[in-house]
């Protein structure tokens, strides 16, 4: 009992040292909920390492954000639900949060009551639930430039355009190859919508967990010679994906892989099979855009940068941390415009999340032109109209091979707004209309 | 915080000789709510009370009836799933829909406890790994479980109780509080009737039992059962008032695995052995890696850190159960004999 006891006070100690870090004059705060542990390091260490690089690019080179400095520190949550809420939990008594940035959808769901209540922005960039794209009904949730619905669009309005068009999507046929889980499942709805709307046919084959061995699918792709395989996988899952199809002699070329599939570490590990594999991306990989060249500049080379192998350095997952960076910051920024230069509170940060408007010229001021298009956030839309791009693996890195792509974000809508209302007639949430949105607590 | 639930010798009924329990208790219910940070309750004590019934289920089969599990996760998913189709589809009162949750996971859990009339041991372990693999497959792959959400991942529904909504930390933390109390002290009844008993008697010799006119079967099954319903329980817990989502990815192997070590490092066949297990497994990750934090914060690699922690822990276990193969339950025994000797 003593034992517990003694527990009870150091928490209670530990509590009220970290309510203690008074909040000092003119900071931003960034809980970062990071996993460099575990299954998913790869994309942790790449993403919260380029996210922290842009911070400390904009804390030297500018001295914060119009002078409002960026602080932040790391909880580390192995992808693990519980351990991301005990690390939001955690974070959530220091003062002055900006945004969250969990990178899990695990973890954003069982943070989106506490940041509802918190009056703090949940940031879910490339990923997330896809219908808290409505604001109306989920205020502070913000799954910015691609929900998976998006994707699925982006990916099958690629492969018309290499057919010359979505009426040459007649008669086609496309096989989706998902990962056997709750995420690789998703998009099933969406796949055959779009399949009935364009008039090509769609067949969807599971991958069991982790995804080691595919002779059986890749023999009934085989069995039905599709035009295209969408590759729908995660980790493990990808490299032998693209192995077994060059076994089964299927065109590696004609292999799209999906946002989770487009990494680095997807598509080395298969060696010589994964040339001329295709993904999809919002951000380009490389480091030759002004913004990445400061960073290598500002910070590598003054010895401040995250990432401890520098050949990282503009990879797909630390350009995506990058972006996830910018629009970060560039929310505080247009919040700051309206609120004043200081230490902003979460619920104007999420005003300030909600006008986030960067057409491509300001993008192109941020020293980000080609690494991102655009995005134009609204109360209404969360995700922000991002648009994609592809990019092709000659065997040692990704060249981007295609335009910037649109998604049907008018087709998708509906069944967003339908989902999402059955979530606040559930929850017994209000509607927001545009003059809520402008009610900021300060 | 029910650590002492169980400090009750069973020669003594002497109210008295009850007094740790009932200060504890009083603490838990009374002083925790009134003075605890929002922290100390949502970070460390839901979770602790959620794992620890698990223990408290699983130490019932393991512990008490020497039948080795390694599916405690696919019965916490049963019960977390069953009790968010329950209010989903049938909308009845909390108190109903934690019972039905519980019915649903013990049926599940006598399905699964079938093979243990022919297999013991290892082979057992293995069987009940099938339940742990079965289960998670078979909420991922039928969408209905999970109410056709496209992602599989649900939001949990709002508790009420009586017309009062229970959302709120202190309320969620109260009700899993008089849970794992009340199902506590039904198992310490269980474990010290006739049924327990005969439970212990398959344990340490199912010949002898069986010669003695113990009803072996019944008795497996009575104890799967009422295990699989506990932790039933326990995943309601989980999933309603600490986590307040419902994912299958939540209730994998891991868990299965870090319930099993709760009740072998708290001590097996005790019902505090579970709490303290509990408590190590929960807290004590925690105040390390806060105490780290605070140490070492910003200055290395918050990965490394982690690695770092779990070398740590690890090396804890292992000193602890060289120390006493019994448990931390063995060990507190001792610390209280001593204790009462030098007084």
């Amino acid at each position: 009992m003593s034992f517990l006891k003694r527990i009870t006070t150091a928490a209670l100690t530990v509590a009220t040292l970290a309510a203690g870090h008074a909040a000092q004059a003119d900071e931003q705060y960034f809980p970062l909920q990071s996993y460099r542990v575990g299954p998913y390091a790869a994309g942790g260490t790449g993403f919260f390492g380029g996210f922290i690089d842009y911070m400390t690019l904009i804390n030297t080179r500018d001295g914060g954000v119009n002078g409002v400095k960026l602080v932040w520190d790391e909880c580390e949550t192995e992808y693990a639900v519980e351990k991301g809420v005990e690390c939001y939990q955690r974070q959530k008594s220091h003062a002055d949060i900006a945004a969250w940035n969990p990178l899990s959808v695990g973890i954003a769901y069982a943070m989106i009551d506490g940041v509802t209540a918190d009056k703090a922005p949940l940031i879910t960039v490339n990923h997330g639930r896809t219908d808290t794209t409505d604001g109306r009904v989920f205020p502070y949730v913000f799954p910015l430039l691609l929900n998976p619905y998006s994707e699925t669009s982006g990916i099958v309005n690629y492969i018309a355009s290499k057919e010359g068009g979505l009426e040459s999507l007649k008669g086609k046929k496309i096989v989706v190859l998902y990962h056997g889980s709750p995420y690789g499942k998703e998009t099933i709805p969406i796949y055959d919508l779009l399949a009935e709307k364009y008039g090509f046919t769609v067949v969807q084959i599971e991958v069991p967990h982790p995804g080691n061995e595919q002779g059986a699918q890749w023999l009934q792709i085989r069995r039905e010679a599709p035009d295209y395989v969408v590759l729908r996988g995660w980790g493990v899952m990808n490299p032998v994906a693209l192995t077994t199809a060059q076994r089964n002699g299927f065109p590696v070329d004609h292999i799209i892989g999906n946002v989770w599939s487009n990494s680095e570490e997807d598509a080395l590990p298969a060696g010589d099979a994964a040339i001329g594999y295709t993904a999809i991306t919002t951000q380009a990989s490389g480091n030759q855009y002004p913004v990445l060249q400061e960073i290598i500049k500002t910070v590598y080379d003054a010895g401040q940068g995250n990432l401890s192998d520098k050949s990282r350095i503009g990879s797909v997952y630390h350009n995506l941390g990058i972006v996830n960076g910018i629009l970060n910051v560039e929310a505080i920024r247009i919040a700051q415009a309206k609120f004043g230069n200081r230490t902003l509170t979460g619920d104007e940060v999420r005003w300030g999340f909600e006008h986030l408007q960067l057409t491509p010229a300001r993008v192109k001021e941020l020293g980000a032109e080609n690494l991102f298009h655009s995005i134009n956030v609204t109360f209404d839309n969360h995700e922000g109209e991002g648009y994609v791009t592809f990019q092709q693996w000659d065997g040692k890195k990704w060249n981007v091979v295609s335009d910037w792509i649109a998604p049907d974000w008018a087709l998708l809508r509906p069944i967003i707004t339908k989902s999402s209302e059955a979530y606040a007639a559930e929850k017994g949430l209000p509607i927001r209309t545009s003059e809520d949105a402008d009610k900021v607590t300060q | 915080m029910s650590t002492a639930l169980t400090d009750t010798p069973l020669q003594s009924p002497n109210i008295l000789r009850h007094w740790p329990l009932i200060a504890l208790l009083l603490a838990a219910f009374i002083a925790v709510p009134a003075f605890a940070p929002v922290y100390v309750m949502e970070a460390i004590l839901l979770p602790f009370l959620a794992l620890a019934l698990a223990g408290v289920g699983l130490n019932l089969l393991t512990g008490y009836g020497g039948q080795v599990s390694l599916g405690s996760a696919a019965f916490m998913a049963v019960g977390a799933f069953a009790a968010y189709n329950i209010q989903l589809r049938l909308a009845l009162p909390l108190p109903v829909t934690i019972l039905l949750s519980a019915l649903t996971a013990a049926a599940v859990g006598l399905i699964f406890g079938l093979p243990s009339l022919r297999l013991r041991g290892f082979y057992l372990a293995v069987s009940t790994l099938a339940a742990q693999f079965f289960v998670q497959w078979a909420l991922t792959k039928f969408g209905w479980f999970s109410n056709y959400s496209p992602s599989g991942v649900i939001s949990s529904p709002s508790l009420t109780l009586l017309g009062y909504n229970l959302d709120g930390t202190t309320a969620r933390y109260l009700l899993a509080l008089s849970l794992v109390t009340l199902i506590t002290l039904g198992v310490w009844a269980f474990t010290n009737g006739p049924l327990g008993n005969d439970l212990i008697a398959i344990r340490d010799n199912e010949t002898a039992a069986q010669i003695i006119g113990v009803p072996v079967l019944k008795t497996k099954l009575v104890a799967f059962a009422i295990s699989s319903a506990i932790i039933g329980v326990a995943g309601f817990l989980w999933a309603f008032t600490y986590l307040r989502t419902v994912e299958p990815a939540g209730f994998d192997h891991d868990r299965s695995f870090d319930v099993l070590f709760i009740i072998i490092i708290g001590g097996l066949a005790t019902l505090r052995g579970a709490f303290l297990g509990a408590g190590l497994i929960v807290v004590f990750p925690l105040l390390l890696s806060r105490l780290s934090a605070l140490a070492f914060g910003g200055m290395i690699d918050s990965g490394v850190l982690e690695l770092v922690q779990r070398i740590i822990l690890g090396t804890l276990i292992i000193a602890f159960l060289v120390a006493e193969p019994n448990g931390l339950a063995a060990i507190l025994d001792r610390a209280k004999r001593r204790f009462a000797r030098s007084i």
